[in-house]
């Protein structure tokens, strides 16, 4: 059944009663946290390429119809059709006119979140196209029937037991739990699917304006066969994902891999200009971009919110993030999580579906500190919350209460009159608590209200030390 | 040098004793401080949950209540961080803008004004326990302060100071969350309260008062040996005031 993020707390509560979960998620964010504070430490200028990433990033951002146009026309002049797909029925059509019209019956895919965001894997499934997975990870989630629980570890949630279980029961070989094994096992299966494919769709990390070209970056060089291998490649991308030149990459590349994995650099940096040519003999046939937009051009126009479109979708924020550890990435409901998940769901499912997500945290800031484009999401969360509110989807009682506490608040003898009585009666209730919270006090004791308060106690105070200098 | 008091609802209502604490250390350093009267609440757990009109007079009265005075303070860094972060992303009256500003550069949570600008260097005191210290979230990354409050802990002669696994991680309670997300926020504090045990503290110091109780009341409910102190607690003890 489809997961929605409306049912966040549900899966949660499911979540947390899960050990073997649990502890998959702590095992695996933890190594990743150590070997990026490794090599955080190994880069002296780490603030300085953050600060700089920001800058390109909000240089792009505040003129991305003029890069668009730019990244466009330099596209065709490299041979590279572009498409252009304002929401998630465009994208699905254009991409499966373009199977029916090059007669494509087998398809290979390299990891792209985007393409999740767009459902296309079942789309085209349901439409009788073998469409695989190539990246282990994306291999692996997509034989369990689920979506990733991390942005760039996708069966982070899952132990190599786990895996080992899945694949003598989905592919009908012997258990085993070596990770070396079960590697060769999913190889051997890849390699025959990426010789047959006749399309590849991968996604993009870095699309660059100036020169009509893109890169995808990865560690097994699935994507390198994806994207060479099949006649036609198609790469689907957010609109966000645009950098003005060349020369911004470096910064870039080097703030993602120390970020997302923990690695220095990833394995593999996939440039892509153009299609197979007489000048350069090698690769696809037909190289294609489709430029998704999908509510990317409304969060576009919010001037704070916008600043959640710099993602470079690295995964830092998951794995440093208190709730995310806790949970792993199922429990948000869709295919961005954690941290920037819960800025996204909001902005682009709505305020109905999404009216949880931006609650789902603790607002602790740990996520802006390693975030290598510097998003404030604490500050994002907290005008989301606003607009949830706004938009009239929080409790009536806690309006109500709310309400109540900000007029008592504006007249003191009021409050300090309506603040007494919990303080006196509170003696009523069993269990030694101040008021009743069920959800609260289960493992918590709540300790009771002060009887005196501190102002009497600051009165006695003075009092006291006013008697002792007389 | 006069200082005005801001006392958080939460220290008014449930822990009295460590303003009264706070205020007998300014006492002993000779800092003169004042009570403002009419101070209430300072908005922060209704903006949190999204409210931002309701805020706004909130918002108002305080900066019109603390706008003449030449330092506040407040024994809670997510307070302080109200006033000087979050204030400015309220809709308030232009006219009370410059106050507004002016207000963010002398309003101070404790250990920082004690460290920052009353330049106390050690207090002195004598605690002779094993003690941890937990960062407080919008203490530690809105309000950048660290070191103040180690700094106050390691001026007390024969304290016994240890840094527990993971001090500025999260302790889960974030106002609301705690009971809108209660089995999240509960895990996020077991977590926490197993570090303090690990670290054989047997007082784990904090200077946010929510924070506290939130750890403080899984360790009571647990049974576990720890129990959370104020800052300002702990300094007016080590000093025997």
């Amino acid at each position: 059944m489809e997961m929605t993020p409306s049912k966040t707390k549900q899966y949660i509560k499911e979540a947390l009663k899960d050990d073997h979960l649990r502890m998959a998620v702590d095992k695996a964010t933890q190594t990743a946290l150590h070997k990026r504070e490794d090599k955080v430490d190994q880069i002296p200028y780490w603030e300085d390429l953050r600060f700089k990433a920001h800058a390109v990033k909000q240089d792009v951002i505040e003129h991305l119809d003029q890069y668009l146009e730019e990244f466009e026309k330099n596209c065709k002049q490299n041979g590279i059709h572009v498409h252009w797909a304002a929401d998630t029925q465009e994208a699905q059509k254009i991409i499966f006119d373009l199977v029916k019209e090059k007669n494509v019956k087998t398809i290979v895919k390299s990891k792209s979140l985007t393409t999740e965001e767009i459902h296309l894997n079942k789309f085209l499934i349901d439409k009788g196209i073998e469409t695989l997975e190539t990246d282990l990870g994306e291999y692996i989630v997509q034989l369990m029937g689920q979506i990733p629980s991390h942005l760039t570890a996708p069966a982070l949630h899952l132990t190599r037991q786990d895996i080992g279980k899945l694949f003598q029961e989905k592919l009908g070989v012997e258990y085993t739990e070596d990770p070396e094994e079960l590697l060769q096992i999913a190889r051997a299966r890849l390699r025959k699917k990426f010789l047959a494919a006749d399309m590849g769709i991968s996604g993009a990390n870095f699309a660059i304006a100036d020169s009509g070209s893109f890169c995808v970056v990865e560690n097994e060089a699935n994507a390198h066969l994806s994207v060479s291998l099949p006649r036609i490649h198609v790469a689907v991308m957010g609109i966000e994902k645009l950098l003005p030149d060349k020369g911004a990459l470096p910064v870039f590349l080097k703030l993602l891999a120390p970020s997302a994995t923990g690695q220095k650099a990833t394995c593999y940096v996939n440039f892509i200009g153009g299609p197979s040519s007489e000048k350069y003999n090698e690769g696809p046939e037909e190289v294609h971009v489709l430029l998704l937009d999908n509510g990317r051009s409304k969060i576009l126009a919010d001037s704070r919110l916008r600043e959640t479109l710099f993602c470079i979708r690295c995964g830092a924020c998951l794995n440093i993030c208190p709730v995310y550890q806790q949970v792993g990435g199922h429990a948000y409901g869709w295919v961005y999580m954690g941290p920037i998940g819960i800025t996204l769901i909001p902005q682009y499912l709505g305020l109905v579906e999404g009216k949880y997500a931006p609650f789902a945290s603790s607002l602790c800031g740990a996520c802006y500190e390693v975030c290598p484009v510097r998003i404030n999401i604490p500050h994002h969360l907290l005008k989301l919350r606003n607009e949830v509110v706004e938009a009239g989807q929080s409790m009536k009682v806690e309006k109500m209460g709310i309400a109540m506490w900000a007029f008592l608040a504006k007249h003191p003898m009021l409050y300090r009159f309506a603040t007494w009585f919990p303080a006196q009666f509170q003696k009523l209730l069993p269990g030694e608590t101040a008021f009743p919270a069920p959800g609260y006090t289960k493992e918590r004791a709540l300790g009771r209200f002060d009887p005196k308060g501190f102002r009497k106690k600051l009165f006695k105070l003075e009092k006291d030390s006013k008697k002792s200098t007389e | 040098m006069k200082v005005a008091l801001f006392i958080p609802c939460l220290s008014e209502h449930m822990f009295a004793e460590s303003a009264i604490s706070m205020i007998k250390v300014l006492k002993h350093l000779g800092i003169d401080y004042e009570y403002v009267e009419g101070q209430t609440c300072c908005g922060q757990p209704a903006f949190n949950s999204g409210y931002r009109k309701e805020v706004v007079p909130l918002a108002e009265r305080f900066i019109k209540l603390f706008k003449d005075k030449e330092y506040v303070v407040a024994p809670s860094g997510s307070c302080t961080a109200m006033v000087r972060v979050f204030y400015h992303e309220l809709e308030i009256r232009d006219e009370l803008k410059p106050a507004l500003n002016d207000l963010s550069k002398k309003m101070y949570e404790l250990t920082e004004f004690l460290v920052d600008v009353a330049k106390v260097d050690g207090l002195g005191g004598s605690f002779a326990h094993r003690v941890t210290y937990h960062d407080s979230c919008h203490l530690l990354r809105e309000l950048g302060v660290r070191e103040q409050p180690r700094k106050l802990i390691h001026g007390i002669k024969d304290i016994d100071f240890v840094e527990m696994e993971k001090s500025d991680t999260c302790c889960g309670f974030g106002g609301t969350f705690s009971y809108k997300f209660a089995e999240l926020s509960t895990s996020m504090v077991a977590r926490k309260c197993k570090y303090i045990e690990e670290s054989g503290a047997e007082y784990v110091i904090g200077a946010d008062s929510s924070c506290l109780m939130n750890i403080d009341g899984y360790l009571r409910k647990h049974k576990m040996k720890a129990r959370a102190m104020h800052i300002a607690d702990l300094l007016a003890k080590s000093l025997n005031l």
